[in-house]
């Protein structure tokens, strides 16, 4: 059929940068690049290869979290124990190793086995009870919350873990997920290097296989995928472990980063989470986002977040940037979802 | 149990049907076997439209009276049809004649309680919507099922989605998808500008057309199509009912399911008629005109009867029958 091989004439045709500027991940991208030139040329010591590294080991742990928070919120579901699930899968590390002298590779594995779990049990309350996903994973935030402050007390009777560089083959996680790899002047910490993997691989997930498009398809109009054959229940309750998996990640990556982890680790980051994904282009409402727009959406916030202390502002103000820029990022996705759904 | 949830369950198994043929179709077309333009698909290992679509004419459904009942309700019962390969039958009625409990029967939703229901001449009990789909039997419901957000091609193949590759590089084989949709489209009169706007841009009789080409593509001998132009305007029902004889055109089965007369008579080739649970009787276009369809959709047949019966009672002089008969003669015109 020739009409297949030939673009159709009555497109008009588009310029790259044109079809680019479609893309939900643009304005974050926008956006970064304005803040990175700001601070640049405000500050003298962001633009270095020592002050990168400080933003870039920043915006990496929020941004493995938001890129997972994104797959999820597109697939139309939120998880609020995203955050304090980072602290407590490094408390469980820590306690097991330091206290019960378990070895450090089976306590990591046992970590990712709990937070895997608590994955799949918010995952499973949300399909079965069909509850909203805030209500239950609020739910399970507040009961980790509680876990790690009271458990930690009790177990080990502080609320910081100590002595975890005296554990036998500390080294080898710390070389996976807490070393620094030199580049020049430019110390990357090998944090950067997991965002970057997390981001391409959800990205090419979401756009390239089967499972992204089911994604798309659950949080876009769910009975409809039902209809057609998509395993709605599985895709979600899969999202949920995914984001555990990913909060297990970032605790590992903070836990051997500084060597210790408290209690109250993770606490009050789920917003930031959400925050960077709806900058990144993700509709509150599902079916619609960008998993490399939330690691952009991570990045805006961790070059404000240095590049406020640069400036020397008082580091509150950060607050108040996040706030306008997620209300612009939800006006613009408003305006795009509009846009796309509207009746030619 | 609730309703929901079993189609939920059936859903399921008719994804997987579905996902697993479109996994072998695709691998078929990555091992460079040579695809003829006229090849059929079929999701179906028992082979539907493998056997290639029976010759036109040949019935592939036939009901005979056949009918349902929940406990003491009689919801349909002694309806006589037929579903012939290239025609349309078209299934009319108001609301609550039936029409419903009827196509769930067809669908393999319900299960019917009295008379018979032969496919390809053999009869059968469908238990499931699933059974319904491995002979060839596809239901496009008014909703849809398409996701608005999600581009064309997505929605078409959603569920079903040919994959290349080995895990863990296995990826959806976009092209491919791209392109069929785009032939398949083109097959049904649907020429679209760009098979990656979202399908929720689309008027609804588009979106209506998207939804029978991919049953189409996906292996249906049948379509049972839901009222599908209930919720449209003049205009966009046009384009629908073109499709319908695209449909038709192709070789398919067509059950058409509306309380239009209007919309019916055209495509039409066979007119079933239900009213209150029970068929008025099962027409060819031969038998029937407009005016007769549009009058026993109004309770024709039924004043016509009255007549009759009150003549035989008053005798024809009767004032009352003479005004009755003229009444009758009048809605045929």
């Amino acid at each position: 059929m020739t009409a297949t091989a030939v673009a159709d004439e009555r497109l008009a045709r588009v310029s790259p940068v044109n079809r680019a500027l479609k893309r939900p991940e643009v304005g974050a991208l926008i956006a970064a690049l304005a803040i990175f030139v700001f601070f640049a040329v405000t500050t003298d010591t962001f633009a270095t290869p020592a002050g990168a590294s400080t933003w870039l080991q920043t915006s990496s742990t929020i941004g493995i979290m938001a890129v997972a928070v994104a797959l999820l919120m597109i697939g139309g579901e939120f998880d609020l124990s995203a955050g304090v699930m980072t602290g407590f899968t490094g408390l469980v590390v820590g306690v097991l190793t330091t206290q019960y002298g378990l070895n450090i590779w089976v306590a990591v594995l046992v970590s990712l086995a709990l937070a895997l779990c608590v994955g799949f049990v918010n995952g499973l309350l949300v399909i079965k009870t069909g509850l909203p996903s805030f209500i239950v994973t609020l739910g399970t935030f507040f009961v980790l919350q509680g876990i790690d402050v009271a458990g930690t007390k009790t177990l080990i009777g502080q609320v910081a873990i100590q002595g975890m560089k005296k554990v036998p083959y500390y080294d080898q996680p710390h070389a996976i997920f807490g070393s620094t790899i030199s580049i020049g002047d430019l110390a990357l910490r090998v944090s950067v290097l997991w965002w970057i993997a997390v981001a391409a691989v959800a990205t090419w997930i979401l756009l390239r296989t089967r499972v992204g498009n089911w994604i798309f398809a659950v949080g876009g109009a769910a009975h409809s995928s039902r209809q057609v054959g998509v395993p709605v229940g599985n895709t979600k309750i899969g999202l949920f472990m995914a984001t555990a998996g990913c909060g297990w990640l970032v605790g590992m990556l903070l836990l051997f980063n500084t060597s210790t982890v408290q209690a109250g680790t993770g606490v009050s980051q789920e917003f930031i989470y959400i925050i960077c994904a709806v900058v990144g282009g993700c509709l509150m409402t599902g079916g619609y986002g960008s998993a490399i727009g939330a690691a952009f959406g991570a990045l805006i916030y961790g070059m404000a977040n240095q590049g406020i202390v640069y400036a020397g502002w008082d580091s509150n103000w950060l607050k108040a940037f996040l706030g306008a820029m997620l209300l612009i990022a939800v006006l613009l996705n408003e305006w795009v979802r509009k846009r796309a759904e509207e009746t030619r | 149990m609730t309703g929901e949830e079993r189609v939920t369950a059936t859903g399921k198994r008719i994804g997987r049907v579905a996902r697993e043929y479109a996994t072998q179709q695709a691998r078929e077309a990555a091992n460079g076997k040579p695809e003829a333009p006229a090849a059929p698909r079929s999701p179906v290992p028992a082979g539907a439209r493998s056997a290639a679509l029976p010759p036109r004419g040949t019935p592939i459904i036939e009901v005979e009276d056949i009918g349902k009942s929940y406990g003491r309700v009689i919801a349909l019962r002694e309806v006589t049809t037929s579903v012939k390969a290239g025609e349309v039958t078209c299934v009319l009625g108001d609301n609550g004649a039936g029409k419903s409990t009827f196509i769930k029967i067809l669908a393999g939703a319900h299960q019917h309680t009295e008379g018979r229901f032969v496919v390809d001449g053999e009869e059968r009990h469908l238990s499931n919507p699933r059974d319904a789909l491995a002979l060839g039997i596809a239901t496009v419901y008014q909703d849809l099922a398409v996701v608005p957000l999600m581009p064309v091609w997505r929605n078409f193949f959603l569920g079903s989605e040919p994959v290349k590759g080995i895990w863990p590089a296995r990826r959806m084989d976009i092209e491919f998808m791209k392109q069929t949709t785009r032939k398949e489209l083109l097959a049904m009169g649907i020429d679209l500008r760009d098979v990656d706007q979202p399908i929720g841009t689309l008027s609804g009789g588009e979106r209506q057309c998207v939804a029978i080409a991919r049953a189409v593509y996906f292996g249906a001998r049948v379509l049972i199509l839901d009222e599908p132009t209930a919720a449209l305007g003049v205009k966009q029902s046009g384009v629908v009912l073109r499709y319908i004889a695209k449909a038709r055109e192709r070789g398919l089965g067509v059950v058409f399911i509306t309380h239009n007369p209007h919309h019916a008579y055209p495509v039409g080739d066979r007119f079933m008629l239900l009213r209150r649970g029970r068929s008025m009787g099962d027409f060819p276009k031969s038998g029937l005109s407009l005016a007769d369809l549009t009058s026993m959709m109004a309770g024709g047949a039924e004043l016509e009867s009255l007549a009759h019966e009150l003549e035989r009672s008053m005798g024809a002089s009767s004032d009352v029958v003479e005004e009755l008969m003229a009444d009758v003669e009048g809605e045929k015109r």
